[in-house]
């Protein structure tokens, strides 16, 4: 079977190999759990929002849970997945922060990912436009938006420092590119990344 | 009850079975049906097991009380459970009424029928009578387990009881174990029956107390909502109030009907026994307390399902369940379907539902030939 999905999918799935037990939090119509299940043999759960999307994964056999990550993480056990998978939904919840000790608490990794509010189409919009930024990662008029928690991936970094949570490995994507984020490159990866990806524990 | 009984299926299980309340029963039967044809390496097999007042005929027409079976939107040709595709095997419940081992049975000591020194039976003596029907078949692994409701409790009880028995488990609109809402209900529909003065007379039945049981049940699997839309303040005829006591309100007639017409198919006894071992369910407490302990061993993939009206086993209940299976890493999805129809959403024409029943099934079905075939 050959499945297509969005490059940032292919990162995560690379970075997660074969057999390993992962948890998709927010894992919408599951493509990203489904392909890990068929061409990476992994062992995928996954946690939805919303009723049809559920229906969706059930009906491509993925093990999937309505709810809400906010409310029903406190119900996995500690380290009971490899990797726990949250794919631009961090910024969309009240409680980024206690969002965040769960995943770290059920997963041996994490692996988030955020849509980068320094990218520097977001900064000219606000600069130049003086309006809230509309872009095509970030498509949301400021009064409907889902993104209550926007942040940079320098934003991230520093969160991460401050809460002693540690950053084996940071991914910026650009118009389909992928390449790591260090110390040095940071400033630039900074403006010119439209996503960042980390991995952590 | 009213209707005679003959010409079903029935296995005599030859083996002592011993009941959660310590009695030993032996050389009994145990009814059952089945649809669909069982392939040729068995592994298109489904346990359906039947809610407090059904039976082992869940689909076409029940050719003893001549009505379509309970669960005739799920399971028939293309339907979600596809008889078509899949081989279903349905048993009248331990303590029914439909053939099987019952109070309604005659006990060979004393040539009397059981009625009410039948002993009292719990959903794991359901269960575990049940898996004999399976060894008589020849079926190691199902592909699934599923029912509603009791039929809920049984799936749960299954997996726990035999944790490599069935690739699939759908429990659905039900609890790991009953809330005291649920014994009080079950407590009026008993007090009801045991009020009525032909309650153990010999020679008749307490018709008038199992209908009023059937009645007050009937409106707990109803959601209020369903309830106003349908019936309404409508009036049953001529448009005006008697200043009676007859059923002046169409939901009154409604129920009256429902009543009536359940204590020809239903025996009072049997009423009290099931209603009994729905009560005493508390996997919870089999597992001291833990109720993730239930599910640490099993192999299946479930799937719950619960309905966002339903009052009487509500989604919070069945979420209790899927939080246990993910206590344990078992392999669970769950999902809420939208619903005005109350409890009894699982029994009728509700597409979402279907439609998610059946594509869990198709989609284990297929895994499960494709790992073969490599």
């Amino acid at each position: 079977m050959k499945l297509i999905m969005k490059k940032e999918f292919n990162v995560i799935a690379q970075i997660i190999k074969n057999n390993k037990r992962v948890l998709d939090i927010g894992c919408g119509d599951g493509t990203l759990m489904e392909y890990l299940k068929v061409n990476q043999q992994n062992d995928v759960r996954g946690l939805e929002p919303e009723k049809n999307l559920v229906q969706k994964c059930i009906s491509k056999g993925l093990s999937v849970i309505e709810g809400d990550a906010e409310k029903e993480l406190v119900q996995f056990p500690k380290k009971s997945f490899d990797y726990v998978v949250l794919s631009q939904t961090l910024q969309a919840f009240l409680y980024p922060e206690e969002v965040l000790k769960q995943l770290l608490r059920i997963g041996k990794q994490t692996i988030v990912s955020i849509p980068n509010f320094g990218y520097w189409k977001v900064r000219l919009h606000l600069l130049f436009k003086g309006t809230m930024p509309v872009t095509k990662n970030l498509p949301h008029e400021w009064y409907s938006t889902p993104n209550l928690h926007m942040c940079t991936i320098k934003d991230f970094v520093n969160f991460c420092k401050e809460k002693n949570i540690t950053i084996d490995r940071s991914l910026c994507l650009t118009n389909e590119k992928i390449s790591e984020i260090t110390n040095n490159n940071m400033f630039y990866k900074n403006i010119f990344s439209q996503l960042g990806i980390f991995v952590i524990e | 009850m009213n209707i005679e009984i003959k010409n079903i299926k029935k296995l005599i299980i030859g083996q002592s079975v011993e009941l959660d309340c310590g009695k030993i029963i032996k050389d009994f039967p145990l009814a059952y049906e089945t649809y669909g044809t069982l392939n040729k390496n068995k592994s298109n097999a489904i346990l359906v097991f039947h809610a407090l007042t059904g039976d082992q005929f869940v689909t076409n027409i029940n050719p003893i009380t001549k009505r379509v079976g309970w669960w005739k939107t799920a399971v028939g040709p293309g339907k979600a459970i596809d008889t078509n595709k899949y081989f279903i095997i349905c048993a009248n419940v331990l303590g029914g009424c439909m053939g099987s081992f019952g109070p309604k049975e005659i006990n060979p000591e004393t040539n009397k029928l059981f009625e009410t020194t039948f002993p009292v039976i719990t959903i794991k003596d359901m269960v575990k009578v049940q898996k004999y029907l399976l060894d008589y078949l020849g079926i190691k692994k199902l592909l699934a387990v599923a029912g509603g409701s009791m039929g809920g409790m049984q799936v749960l009880q299954f997996t726990s009881l035999y944790p490599d028995s069935s690739y699939a488990a759908i429990p659905i609109a039900c609890s790991a174990s009953h809330s005291a809402q649920n014994i009080a209900l079950n407590e009026l529909g008993r007090q009801a029956i045991m009020a009525d003065p032909n309650w153990k007379k010999e020679n008749s039945t307490p018709d008038k107390g199992l209908a009023v049981a059937r009645m007050a049940a009937h409106i707990t699997y109803l959601s209020k909502k369903e309830l106003q839309e349908k019936f309404g303040r409508k009036l049953q005829d001529k448009g005006s109030l008697k200043f009676s006591f007859d059923a002046d309100f169409q939901i009154e007639s409604y129920l009256r009907y429902q009543g009536a017409n359940f204590v020809d198919r239903f025996d009072a006894n049997s009423y009290l026994y099931i209603t009994r071992a729905m009560d005493y369910f508390d996997m919870e407490k089999q597992f001291n307390g833990n109720l993730s302990l239930a599910f640490k061993n099993t192999k299946s993939r479930f799937c719950v399902i619960s309905f966002s009206s339903d009052w009487l086993y509500p989604t919070i209940e069945n979420k209790e369940i899927v939080i246990a299976l993910n206590a344990c890493g078992a392999n669970v999805g769950f999902v809420e379907i939208n619903s005005d129809k109350g409890h009894d959403s699982f029994l009728l024409d509700v597409p979402e539902f279907l439609k998610t029943l059946s594509q869990f099934l198709d989609s284990t079905y297929n895994e499960i030939n494709n790992e073969k075939r490599i």
